[in-house]
């Protein structure tokens, strides 16, 4: 199975100050890749990188083919990006938002009406099309979310704590959604502070000041820590440093 | 003495969202009081019409004895409250934020020293700092100082779960546990359906209605289907195959194994040989087969059904 995401220490530095740390990892095809951190491990700067929105300091990584540093432009045509802060207008419809983000993508008219009619039957509310975004409750929206951030079919999806907050019905349908991507041979790449989400996930990278400290599967890292759970597993890598 | 909270018959609308639909419940003194639910269940307008911020539209509530509509001015100064938003000042640094709080209420931070000293001295060798610059897990301990320094009976944390690391979070609930003996009692909301095995009690709450109140044990014992832990190398299929498999009632993906629930049947003893069974037919690999034990989550679910 081929690597989708390669790092090769991948480095950024702010000054002084090194936010990330010659990380090195790959992530395969279809797979679902937690990465995780405490606050301020370096998270958000190697995913800004991995996304093609900040140029790394040394090291490579390709996302999708692409190199993130020579060409973040055909990078960011390829990939998937959701996060429950910013997911869809709520002043659109459902309707135009995803004619919005097929229209960014590049996609043409005929293949925004053909991808918008196979969504909303995927997600059952062809009926509600027209309905407002912001009035559709939140268990809505993040299906909705999730299903725009795929309409351009992109090998690689960046989800960011994708169902916190969300009622425990909608998480599992909506965890339903990614297993049926990632079967469809899409990359997840999930970055979340919460653990159980974590256990969703094939593999798991912990962050600690910018290095990667443990990497694998979550049965193996519980293993490695003995620990019942992620959460204490997360604990002994974040404590011992 | 520490307080108690008493919540009767409390509704709240916003246009037509039916925010808070007749939700009762008592707190004991002392108790740390999980309010369990989603985001958009109500958790923050309880939370705001407890701290005498916004007015029911029917009910009663009295926090500490005290009635939280024509009390209000005697009951603000009982109370302590973090919202679920960060609200200091972020210009002005550590030491000065805890100040104006102390100076707010009338107190200084000498005076109560004793109580805050615990969770800020955490962060005082910081003090000079913008509040702004500190790390989640820092603002989160700074901010619970502030709702302190005024020595409250009752504090009111509203999701103080959400935003911060595992690390950070485990910190926060052993505060919590240390500021119980000091006898303070505590509501706290969480969308988080694990952090409610961290309280004496739980209230679950979802689309404005109170679907159970328990301690976290009750909550789970009252769960009567038979769980099953399964795992194979395909999951997606697994838990459609599952759905079709006799005398499930539902399957569902949790954590790393998909959840099959089964009704509950007369002649259990032979459910594993038939669910192996079933997966080899259907030509699974790399199966795991556990039984499970039912989590808050499973519950809440049931509920959401009822």
């Amino acid at each position: 199975m081929a690597a989708v995401i390669t790092t090769d220490r991948l480095t950024r530095k702010f000054g002084s100050f090194t936010a990330v740390n010659e990380i090195s990892f790959e992530v395969m095809q279809g797979e679902i890749f937690g990465f995780l951190g405490a606050n301020g491990a370096g998270k958000t700067t190697a995913l800004r990188m991995l996304t093609g929105l900040l140029t790394p300091s040394s090291g490579a990584a390709t996302v999708a083919g692409f190199d993130v540093w020579r060409h973040p432009e055909m990078v960011k045509k390829r990939i998937g990006y959701m996060s429950q802060k910013f997911s869809l207008y709520e002043e659109l419809s459902i309707r135009e938002n995803i004619r919005l983000f097929g229209g960014i993508y590049g996609l043409s008219r005929s293949a925004i009406r053909t991808k918008t009619d196979d969504l909303l039957r995927k997600l059952d509310i062809t009926g509600e099309a027209d309905k407002l975004v912001g009035s559709l409750p939140l268990g809505w929206k993040q299906k909705l979310a999730f299903s725009a951030a795929l309409i351009h079919e992109p090998r690689v999806v960046f989800l960011d704590e994708p169902t916190s907050g969300v009622d425990p019905l909608t998480r599992r349908q909506f965890w339903e959604l990614i297993y049926q991507a990632a079967a469809d041979g899409v990359t997840l790449m999930v970055t979340t502070h919460f653990m159980e989400e974590a256990e969703y996930c094939d593999r798991l990278s912990m962050m600690v000041d910018g290095r990667i400290e443990a990497l694998d599967t979550p049965a193996q890292l519980k293993k490695q820590y003995n620990a019942t759970n992620m959460d204490e597993v997360f604990r002994a890598i974040a404590r011992k440093n | 003495m520490a307080a108690n909270i008493e919540i009767s018959g409390i509704s709240k609308k916003f246009g037509t969202v039916r925010a808070l639909d007749n939700v009762s419940f008592n707190i004991h003194p002392g108790e740390i009081f999980g309010l369990i639910g989603p985001d958009g269940a109500g958790k923050t307008t309880l939370f705001r019409i407890l701290a005498t911020l916004l007015l029911p539209d029917a009910g009663t509530a009295r926090v500490a004895g005290l009635d939280i509509v024509n009390d209000y001015r005697t009951l603000r100064l009982k109370l302590g409250y973090m919202p679920g938003k960060f609200s200091l000042y972020q210009d002005l640094t550590v030491e000065e934020n805890l100040q104006f709080f102390a100076s707010v209420f009338g107190t200084t931070i000498q005076e109560n020293y004793d109580l805050v000293a615990p969770i800020y001295s955490q962060i005082e060798p910081f003090k000079k700092r913008r509040a702004g610059a500190l790390s989640g897990g820092m603002k989160q301990k700074l901010a619970l100082s502030c709702a302190l320094i005024h020595r409250p009976e009752v504090l009111l944390l509203d999701e103080p779960g959400t935003g911060v690391d595992p690390v950070s979070r485990q910190e926060f609930w052993e505060m919590l546990g240390t500021l119980r003996k000091e006898g303070i009692t505590m509501l706290v909301s969480t969308p988080n359906m694990d952090e409610a095995a961290l309280c004496d009690r739980v209230a679950l709450l979802q689309e404005g209605r109170i679907m159970a109140v328990d301690t976290p044990e009750g909550v789970v014992s009252a769960f009567r289907y038979p769980l099953w832990a399964v795992r194979s190398a395909e999951m997606h299929r697994l838990i459609e195959d599952l759905r079709q498999f006799e005398g499930a009632a539902d399957c569902y993906a949790f954590g790393s194994f998909a959840r099959l629930k089964l009704y509950p049947g007369n002649d259990e003893s032979g459910t594993e040989t038939r669910i192996r069974t079933y997966l080899d037919q259907k030509g699974h690999r790399q199966t795991e087969l556990l039984p499970a034990r039912a989590t808050i989550e499973d519950c809440f679910i049931e509920y959401m059904k009822q």
